[in-house]
């Protein structure tokens, strides 16, 4: 945690709202002055105030993630005034859509070549675990059956679509920029 | 009586005049939107950031501000950036399911082809490259947001 603990050194909220920046600023730990950007997008979007109230809402051990958040979302919100972070949901939803499509159609492949050994190999099971062991699955032959597990673990809120923009992130680079 | 006020301007005591910049997405009948919204952004800065954009665009803009601001008052902490690292981790654990799956299928295509060489040892030699399906990767670390481990 970053923290502006040089005697003449104020923080980059203190810096950026021209004003003293006493010992008990709320900012100062987590905008630290070689940071200046940071500041800046948090107050072009959420503003000082709402983000004094928001770290005050907070535990003080999660302030550093909330400040975290709310940097990631005032920079997707200055790269996509429309679609902020909406937009990389929305696109990544559909990634993890198309992918476990993917997913459940090799799968089925991977069931109707288990068949086919089964037919060919007598010994085909001792072959296909010592396979699934190498792969560091230990799940045995029931590799192809749970296709939808992960999708299961997802957010059930995320049901909405969004057309978005936001089509140079696939990688998830902007949360680099954060840290 | 001062009637047809926009949520906002109710909001904020204050007239709606006719060119109000929030009433076409902020009807008085729906108060929790706007409450939401300035609660998480501040009245000034909704309107500053609907000025400017085109007016085509400022309906969707405020949905998805309502939007983020509704998750940013469920979760304080994370707000929607825990929506957007769980579905990181979602498309990294299947992408990783994937190429086993992918490569549990390389197996046994070999499998199969040194059981039909078995039976028909002339077989043409590019069976062999069957073996390079085993050659897959692990597809690289995604990179996720600094409080995933």
């Amino acid at each position: 945690m970053a923290s502006s603990s040089s005697y003449n050194s104020p923080c980059a909220a203190c810096k950026f709202l021209r004003r003293k920046c006493m010992p008990d600023c709320i900012f100062a730990p987590y905008f630290p002055p070689e940071e200046p950007q940071k500041f800046a997008n948090v107050h072009k979007i959420f503003g000082a105030s709402n983000v004094s109230k928001l770290l005050n809402e907070v535990l003080p051990h999660q302030r550093e993630d909330a400040v975290n958040s709310l940097a990631y979302e005032a920079e997707a919100r200055i790269k996509d005034p429309v679609y902020g972070c909406v937009g990389a949901i929305s696109v990544l939803q559909r990634q993890v859509i198309r992918l476990q499509k993917e997913l459940d159609a090799t799968n089925a492949e991977m069931i109707r070549y288990t068949n086919t050994c089964t037919e060919i190999i007598p010994t085909h099971h001792h072959h296909h675990d010592a396979a699934t062991r190498m792969l560091g699955n230990n799940e045995g032959p029931d590799v192809g059956g749970s296709s939808s597990s992960l999708l299961a673990q997802s957010p059930s809120s995320a049901a909405f679509y969004y057309p978005s923009p936001w089509n140079n992130d696939l990688s998830g680079d902007a949360f680099h920029h954060i840290h | 009586m001062i009637s047809g006020r926009c949520a906002a301007c109710k909001s904020q005591r204050r007239k709606c005049p006719p060119d109000c910049i929030f009433s076409p997405y902020f009807p008085p009948n729906d108060p929790q939107r706007f409450a939401c919204v300035h609660r998480i952004y501040g009245c000034s800065n909704v309107g500053k950031m609907l000025q400017q954009m085109p007016v085509q665009m400022r309906a969707q803009a405020v949905d998805t501000l309502y939007m983020e601001a509704r998750w940013r008052i469920e979760d304080p902490v994370y707000g929607c950036v825990k929506l957007i690292s769980q579905l990181h981790q979602n498309l990294g654990d299947t992408e990783s399911e994937l190429a086993k799956v992918k490569a549990l299928i390389a197996f046994h295509k070999l499998q199969i082809s040194q059981v039909n060489e078995l039976h028909q040892p002339n077989l043409d030699a590019s069976q062999s490259n069957i073996v390079e399906q085993f050659q897959f990767d692990y597809p690289a670390q995604n990179h996720y947001p600094w409080f995933i481990n």
